[in-house]
């Protein structure tokens, strides 16, 4: 039988913060968004040098040619053309870059928008809260789909607008967030040690707070980015996004839609890319959640 | 519950009024709308014509207030494009939106809701997991393309159903799956963990010890309970769905508000845009006062307080 | 025939650590109209033992027994739908937290009504009536009017009442009460207690009354079983055992309690030294032998649990040098 005093408290720290990567490893949402991440963003990387062809390189002699699979198709364009002659793939290729470019710079403007004013709110609560929260609200009502419409066409629709007007309106999610896991961790005793010191507010708030809202920050910006890239999709699908020739797999699909009865593969290719990546990054921000905080799962 | 209520409607009015200078000013200040009237090829003079025909020389504020009086009196002043009155335009439109909203939104609930009850009832065993799974799948996959998805299999290949249009109530099977997709992951996951934790609770174990069959501990006890939130959940959604309903009426052609929208957009027609967001604006907020206001209705300890 | 036989009872809970043993062979039989009072402290399984008895264990726990038969009805062997028209009927349960045990989107006269409907089948006038006439016996003023509150319009006493109420509807045959005053101030715990003395008295069902205070205990049970680490290490009838205890674990509970008139002012309280040990993984010998003060080495094998008088057992291999010593 055991002797003496049993471990009755749990010694969750440090156990959590070694376990992490373990635990990372272990859970296979994560591990497999992860990997397929990382094999995205390696193909808009190296994508000069693996595509086959130049993406915007017209062959009106070699229009609508089916992929390999079909009996027309030949692996001169293993995916096909589209209505101008361009190689499908080589246009597959690059869309990674146009859709990793929007959702990482979206990310990056939203995120530092919402991040002020969820720490700021979450920080100082009382009137600044109150107001804050007022604007989020009011953000919230706004229908984001038809403003960002809107906006893109005044502000005139090309890739930088596109991630202007999404980074200047996606940042709700991250208020949110942001204030809530403020307010939990501004209650905690080392944040309350480093008032009593003396600290400026800008450092409590850099060095205190915003470490360990990370977690939280991670996952939100994960998802987030998941949504500028089908927002952004969207758009350039009603054709007020990205214009063409940029190869915005959006775009591909509002362009190859007048052929979609008889040649489906035209939108179905680039509706696939999209699928696996928003899928990667959705399961790398789950898996991120569920092993930061699994009380959270669900 | 009286004060409650009046609390929250001064919030939502307040909100309202907000969002109207918010989307009047996005739109003045996004660009010239002087110059987007008249064209690029107009010449500066035509462009200042054009500014002062429509009042657009006039102090920011006093355009703002001139347009929100007119607003409240349901005059949004007439389309460029369409030569009508904003006004008969947007009525004609609405009844279109506001069914595939309804019905996408019935349709999302019916779905969802069960679903999420039944991966919390059988949480952790593989229900959970395929649930969960679907979950994930719904929320990768864009609103537009799904909806692309439907026509080639239902419409074109095996023609069960319209392509697009709005002439009988078939034309909204389609539409409706594809912007009720939208919702269900964010249903299914409130429902099912506001059922794990209404199942973890005291009362339900208290039923349980009653006897009671299982049907009636996890329809009767538990779900009444877990429902509460859901429903505010459900009148979110429905705003949301009003607002990207422009996508889905884009893809199966459907002569709706969001429609309208993006024509007028497309044609720089801003007091349509103008009227549209408002109005989106405004249905959205009221939804969130109603979700509110049944969130404290339907717990007793608000309601009687 | 005794109402109910417990032979060998064990709860386990598979756990990420290892095997948790919650309850370790616990044996008692009650009479009809008998009370029992398990007594123990938190972690010993009394509350385990409670919910065993009608299956109402959380998913990842275990229960075998030797023999559980209640009323002749084996209930180890009971499929669901049986456990489920005894629960509430003939066999029903008291719970700890009034605040909420009561669900709060219905009200306490839905509720009551139920508890009868599910079990019988009467009309709802038929079932009011009934609820009226047992907020009544529980002591809730103006009853009829109580039927058509929320739970969270009274009290944590009166809520209490309500599920006493509850428990009586179908006329059980017994009651099991899991620290039916834990969370309620002193001065109602004494009337809660009083009120089920009485009900108990009144009806002649058999109660099976669980606390963590002796003192609770000591006014209203026929016999006692003292838990430890999921063992029962005492077992007599009321009297002997406060009068007498053999096992130093409730020797050293009752030195806790000051006795007003005996324990002098200022004296010190008894307190056992140490903790009570992980119930994860294999056990062996007495569990209380860290924290006793006659331990030897004998106290590592296996204790039996002896008769030290008819009707009063010890699960101590030491009693003979406890006796010399007092």
């Amino acid at each position: 039988m055991t002797a003496a005093a049993p471990a009755a408290f749990d010694t969750a720290p440090p156990r959590r913060r070694t376990g992490l990567l373990r635990r990372s490893m272990g859970h296979s949402g994560l591990v497999l968004g992860g990997m397929t991440l990382v094999a995205i963003v390696a193909i808009a990387l190296a994508a000069p040098l693996i595509a086959p062809h130049d993406p915007y390189n017209q062959d009106l002699a070699h229009r609508l040619i089916p992929p390999v699979w079909q009996a027309k198709g030949s692996w001169e364009h293993a995916l096909g053309t589209d209505k101008l002659g361009r190689d499908y793939l080589s246009r597959l290729i690059f869309g990674t870059r146009i859709s990793l470019l929007i959702g990482t710079l979206t990310v990056l403007i939203s995120g530092t928008i919402g991040t002020v004013i969820g720490v700021c709110a979450g920080y100082f609560g009382g009137k600044v809260d109150a107001v804050l929260s007022y604007v989020v609200t009011t953000r919230l009502a706004l229908p984001v789909v038809l403003v960002a419409l809107a906006s893109a066409a005044l502000v005139g629709s090309s890739l930088e607008g596109v991630i202007v007007v999404l980074g200047l309106l996606l940042w709700d999610r991250f208020a949110v967030v942001t204030r809530s896991a403020t307010m939990q961790v501004a209650r905690s005793d080392y944040v309350a040690a480093a008032q009593a010191v003396g600290c400026s507010t800008l450092r409590i708030l850099v060095s205190e707070i915003l470490p360990n809202i990370l977690n939280a920050l991670i996952v939100v910006a994960t998802l987030e980015m998941a949504h500028a890239i089908l927002l952004e999709a969207a758009l350039s699908f009603l054709g007020l996004g990205v214009q063409p020739p940029l190869p915005s797999w959006g775009l591909m699909i509002s362009e190859g839609k007048q052929y979609m009865f008889f040649s489906p593969w035209v939108i179905a290719i680039p509706a696939a890319a999209l699928v696996l990546l928003v899928l990667a990054i959705n399961l790398v921000g789950d898996g991120l959640r569920d092993v930061t905080a699994p009380e959270n799962r669900g | 519950m009286l004060s409650f209520t009046s609390q929250r409607l001064l919030v939502a009015l307040s909100v309202a009024l907000t969002v109207s200078i918010v989307a009047f000013m996005l739109l003045h200040l996004s660009g010239d709308l002087a110059t987007a009237i008249a064209g690029p090829e107009s010449t500066a003079a035509q462009v200042d014509q054009i500014r002062h025909q429509f009042g657009l020389d006039r102090p920011l504020s006093v355009q703002y207030l001139d347009w929100l009086w007119h607003a409240l009196h349901f005059d949004f002043g007439n389309s460029f494009y369409f030569r009508d009155s904003v006004t008969s335009l947007v009525a004609s439109r609405i009844p279109v939106t506001m069914t595939l909203g309804a019905i996408s939104l019935a349709l999302a609930l019916v779905i969802a809701i069960p679903l999420g009850v039944l991966a919390a009832v059988y949480s952790g065993t593989i229900v959970d997991r395929l649930a969960l799974g679907f979950c994930v799948l719904g929320q990768a996959v864009p609103a537009f393309c799904l909806g692309l998805g439907l026509i080639i299999v239902f419409a074109v290949q095996l023609r069960w159903l319209p392509v697009s249009g709005t002439a009988s109530w078939k034309n909204y099977i389609l539409p409706s799956i594809a912007l009720g997709w939208y919702a269900v992951p964010a249903v299914m996951r409130l429902s099912r963990n506001g059922m794990l934790e209404v199942l973890s609770s005291d009362y339900i174990r208290t039923a349980r010890a009653k006897g009671l069959r299982p049907s009636v501990v996890i329809l009767k006890h538990a779900l009444r309970n877990a429902i509460i939130p859901v429903v505010a959940l459900a009148a979110v959604q429905f705003g949301f769905m009003l607002g990207g309903s422009i996508v889905i009426e884009a893809v199966f052609n459907m002569q709706g508000l969001g429609y309208l929208a993006w024509e007028a957009i497309a044609r720089n027609d801003f007091p349509v845009v103008q009227a549209v967001v408002l109005i989106l604006a405004t249905i959205y907020v009221a939804l969130t006062f109603i979700a509110d206001v049944a969130n404290a209705f339907l717990d007793p300890r608000i309601r009687l307080a | 025939m005794a109402l109910l036989e417990v032979d060998n009872l064990r709860v386990n809970f598979a756990l990420s650590d290892g095997m948790l043993h919650a309850v370790r062979g616990v044996s008692f039989s009650l009479e009809r109209g008998e009370t029992l009072a398990i007594v123990g402290e938190s972690g010993s399984g009394k509350s385990m033992t409670s919910l065993a008895l009608m299956n109402l264990l959380p998913k990842r726990a275990t229960r075998r027994a030797d023999r559980l038969v209640f009323d002749g009805i084996d209930l180890t062997a009971a499929p669901e739908a049986r456990m489920r028209s005894l629960r509430g009927n003939r066999m029903a349960m008291i719970f700890q937290e009034p605040m909420t045990s009561l669900n709060p989107s219905y009200t306490i006269g839905n509720q009551l009504a139920e508890a009868l409907r599910t079990h019988r089948a009467v009309s709802a006038a038929a079932a009011r009536d009934r609820a009226v006439h047992l907020l009544d016996k529980v002591g809730i003023p103006s009853a009829a009017q109580r039927l058509n509150q929320y739970p969270h319009q009274l009290s944590g006493g009166l809520r209490q009442r309500v599920m006493i109420a509850m428990a009586l509807m179908c006329g059980p045959d017994l009651i099991i009460a899991d620290e039916p005053t834990t969370a309620l101030d002193v001065t109602i715990q004494a009337q809660i207690l009083h009120l089920l003395a009485d009900l108990k008295n009144e009806f002649g069902m058999a109660m099976i009354l669980i606390s963590h205070d002796l003192g609770v205990v000591a006014r209203v049970a026929d016999k006692v079983a003292v838990m430890y680490a999921g063992e029962v290490v005492e077992s007599a009838a009321s009297r002997p055992l406060f009068k007498a205890p053999r096992h130093p674990y409730t020797r050293g509970l009752l030195n806790c309690i000051p006795v007003p008139g005996r324990t002098a002012p200022g004296a010190p309280l008894g307190a056992i030294p140490g903790q009570a040990p992980t119930l994860i993984g294999a056990q062996r010998g007495c569990a209380f032998r860290d924290r006793c003060a006659f331990a030897a080495a004998e106290c590592e094998g296996d204790i039996p649990f002896v008769a030290v008088a008819p009707g009063h057992h010890a699960r101590c291999i030491r009693l003979n040098a406890l006796e010399a010593a007092a």
